[in-house]
């Protein structure tokens, strides 16, 4: 049945995915669960369907995890990370510390030495940011204080690991401690200051760089206008980068974070994070397939009551001590438990540890593989929990799904975001901007997006009708978006796409012409704009009154007649079905503006303001002077 | 945008066991709505009285250009009509002047066809700055709110209609929370008074 092929793998790994997560989101569990669940059945100690194989696949899946951080990195600008460094430092320093002070004392208790222990102490500290994430912000839960705080101890995690594995060594026993991790670096031969000293140069080469020469690069490749090319840069960055950071042994996701967070202002951001997106969410897919196929079932059910007992303790332990920090850290009853339901799991970065903890002779494989076990059972139970959390205990304490201050998000986005910036896009936004509305940008001119930005407008470069770029730019959060792009093809499609996939979006598109706003019309946008009209009218009014008409009189004139077009267009936008009428209307129409002209001849201006006119005021009293001579009614409107 | 004419929030207008149209109009005109603090706090309450078409004209009209038509209708449509306004240099904001100007036709709220208005019943509510004092004979204004509210008697008399005793906050300036809440109060009463009588 086994077969090494290419093919047969990838078929059972996308069949499972492809099956297993539609059901699982339909039952309400999140797709991490599902990814979990259909590795559990492929995996070798399920149907047996991929074997030793999953150990490897892993290895390219927790690529998944480095491109998961790049693309966290790219939403968070530097300036939101400066504003999270309390959270950080405080929090995830804390949770960090005690978990492993917790964890190293649970497992002296049980009699392990203090070095095993210590190990395991700091492998039981970090959580899964895989799951973690993706939870959440499938769920929305990102922008909760909750959320935030998660996100600023996984943060806090991921830079934890770094210290971690160079603590490791000294733990083990001499004899073993020259065994490495299997990865041949570039600085193993290198003595201390000067394995710093290479990573401090990766560092700076990834923000020197990453300002400097990225956004510069970006821009020739952009100009190529060919989307693959700009794909395949994306990926040869977070390529590079990993493979930079792995060499002066620094952890890939941190490094590919950075430099995240250097693009997260530049102009590319959002064409980046949907250009890597795919890749990611396979990669993850593929990942939590790993973990779900690394599920050693033979081995739980050799020793069911310890391993159950001690995914309990650590879960139990976790929730606990996450619990005391939010109460620390004066986050809300519902927000506490909601951070306490998310982190409470061993992450992935413990498979690391604890291979390289065996490896080097800290742990035994007698103490390590049910640990694994431990591990990835606490990471399969975590979306169980927090569906848990979500149907029965959140509901009682009345979780509040918004966040009160949109101000303190990851998610930075604008509420009104404009597509295309030309002369007409520019003049929404500079008035929406002056009027203190948050705009986000999408252009897909390299040049002007250049210009615009060193103008200090935050533009971002990419096609706007692109549905995973606006998915990107935050479509979902926004409250309106303004369609102006010079092509009434793109509108028109994009509009559509809009209405069907984002009903509660305020759509405001602009018009060519008539029939391209007929077009629109049928789409029962919020508006819709042809490009010429108020300017056509407002010249109108200046030539009316460069011929002597009165300024006022003009003015309101042009009202009257842009009402009239307006009401027009629309009757004729709901007949246009039938072609035949359509021209027939059409021409009735014209002829009927016609008339309109003809009869406002004689009193052109003032036909609509009947109340200014004394026409018929004048009539109704010369009438009465010839009934009867008498005098005048003391009416009002005798001195008009 | 969108027409407040057809509010969410005024569900027994819909129940047709009740008077089959909302009888009462509001007409309201506030040039500057984010700075108010009495007339939010009356809007509000106004918008919750049942039985009321609650019509905020410099929401309906900015740029001042009324649809006479649709004003015209919906004064058919009721029988008791509130002008909501602050007063602003001893009269009405300019959009309830602009409003009276070109609604009130010859020959629809006036002359000798125009009975549209006839044995409708008129109520302005109105705030000013100052106290009350200073609308007496002694006081800073010498004369009172409805003296110089009479253009709007005598319009309202023109076209037939019954005119109230205008419903006045005097003294905004002044009025603290407690103060706009009670203003509040004692609007929607008057407004339920009027809806009410027969």
């Amino acid at each position: 049945m086994h077969s090494d092929g290419f093919f047969f793998q990838a078929f059972v790994y996308l069949a499972a995915a492809v099956v297993a997560v539609p059901v699982a989101k339909r039952l309400g569990l999140g797709s991490v669960l599902g990814y979990l669940i259909a590795g559990a059945i492929i995996g070798p100690f399920g149907l047996g369907l991929v074997g030793e194989g999953g150990t490897d696949v892993m290895h390219v899946a927790e690529f998944g995890v480095v491109m998961m951080l790049f693309v966290i990195g790219l939403e968070l600008e530097p300036a939101l990370l400066w504003r999270l460094r309390g959270p950080i430092l405080g929090l995830g320093g804390l949770q960090v510390g005690l978990t492993t002070a917790a964890g190293a004392g649970v497992a002296m208790t049980l009699g392990m030495p203090w070095q095993a222990a210590l190990a395991i102490g700091m492998t039981f500290a970090l959580s899964s940011t895989a799951i973690v994430l993706q939870t959440l912000q499938e769920k929305g839960w990102m922008r909760l204080p909750a959320g935030q705080s998660a996100f600023a101890v996984l943060l806090f995690q991921d830079i934890a690991v770094i210290p971690m594995l160079a603590v490791l060594p000294l733990l083990a026993p001499a004899a073993a401690a020259a065994v490495g991790d299997g990865h041949s670096t570039l600085v193993d031969g290198l003595p201390g200051w000067g394995k710093t000293l290479a990573v401090l140069a990766a560092v700076t080469l990834i923000v020197v760089g990453g300002r400097l020469a990225l956004r510069p690069a970006f821009r020739v490749i952009a100009g190529t206008r060919l989307r693959e090319l700009f794909t395949a840069a994306t990926l040869l960055l977070v390529v590079g980068i990993a493979l930079l950071m792995q060499q002066v042994g620094l952890s890939p996701a941190l490094g590919t974070f950075l430099a995240g967070v250097v693009l997260a202002t530049s102009e590319y951001r959002h064409e980046l994070e949907s250009d890597i997106e795919p890749f990611k969410g396979l990669l993850l897919g593929l990942f939590f397939i790993a973990v779900g196929a690394s599920l050693d079932f033979g081995l739980i059910a050799a020793q069911p009551g310890a391993i159950a007992g001690l995914t309990g303790l650590v879960l139990g332990a976790k929730f606990l001590l996450l619990l005391l920090l939010a109460r620390l850290f004066r986050m809300g009853t519902d927000q506490g438990l909601l951070f306490a339901f998310a982190l409470p799991q061993a992450g992935e970065f413990a498979f690391v540890l604890l291979g390289f903890a065996t490896s080097i002779g800290v742990l035994g494989l007698e103490v390590a593989n049910p640990l694994i076990a431990v591990v990835a059972l606490t990471m399969a139970l975590t979306p169980v929990l927090l569906a848990v959390h979500e149907r029965l205990i959140a509901p009682r304490i009345g979780t509040r799904e918004r966040a009160d201050r949109p101000a303190d998000t990851v998610h930075d986005e604008g509420e009104v975001i404009i597509a295309g910036f030309d002369r007409f896009g520019n003049t929404v936004g500079r008035f929406l901007r002056a009027n203190g509305v948050r705009t986000t940008v999408l252009d897909n001119d390299s040049d002007r997006v250049d210009t615009l930005r060193r103008l200090g407008l935050t533009v971002f470069y990419g096609d706007p009708t692109r549905m995973d770029l606006l998915h990107a730019a935050g479509i979902e959060r926004a409250r309106a978006i303004v369609i102006a792009l010079d092509d009434p093809e793109k509108v028109r499609g994009l509009a559509a796409a809009l209405r069907l996939h984002h009903p509660e979006l305020a759509i405001f598109a602009r018009a060519a012409d008539r029939g391209d706003a007929h077009e629109l019309l049928d789409l029962e946008l919020q508006g819709v704009y042809r490009e010429t009209l108020d300017t056509s009218l407002r010249m109108g009014v200046d030539v009316l009154r460069a011929m002597g008409h009165r300024g006022h009189a003009a003015h309101r004139a042009a009202n009257a007649f842009r009402r009239h077009d307006e009401a027009t267009l629309k009757e004729l936008a709901a007949m246009r079905e039938d072609r035949a009428r359509y021209f027939t209307t059409a021409r009735a129409r014209i002829a009927e503006l016609e008339a309109l002209i003809q009869a406002d001849k004689p009193a052109p201006l003032a036909t609509r303001d009947l109340g200014w006119d004394p026409t018929t005021l004048r009539a109704e009293f010369s009438e009465q002077r010839t009934e009867d001579r008498e005098q005048r009614t003391e009416n009002q409107g005798s001195d008009m | 945008m969108l027409n407040e004419d057809a509010g969410d929030d005024r569900p027994a207008s819909k129940i047709p066991s009740r008077d089959p149209m909302p009888r009462l109009l509001i007409l309201f005109a506030h040039p500057a709505y984010d700075a108010s603090r009495v007339h939010k706090a009356m809007a509000t309450a106004a918008r919750r009285v049942p039985g009321v078409t609650f019509h905020d004209l410099y929401e309906a009209y900015p740029d001042f250009d009324i649809d006479v038509g649709h004003e015209q209708a919906l004064l058919a449509d009721h029988d008791r009509i509130v002008l909501q306004f602050p007063i602003y240099w001893y009269s009405t904001p300019p959009m309830v002047k602009q409003w009276e100007d070109l609604v009130l036709t010859h020959g629809w709220a006036y002359g000798q066809q125009g009975t549209a208005l006839r044995g409708k019943q008129l109520l302005c509510a109105v705030s000013a700055g100052a106290r009350q004092e200073a609308y007496t004979p002694d006081g800073f204004n010498a004369v009172s709110i409805r003296q110089f509210l009479l253009p709007l008697e005598a319009t309202a008399r023109l076209c037939g209609m019954i005119y109230h005793e205008p419903f006045v906050i005097h003294g905004t300036h002044r009025l603290e929370t407690e103060g706009i809440a009670a203003a509040a109060d004692s609007y929607r009463d008057r407004l339920e008074a009027l809806r009410d009588a027969q």
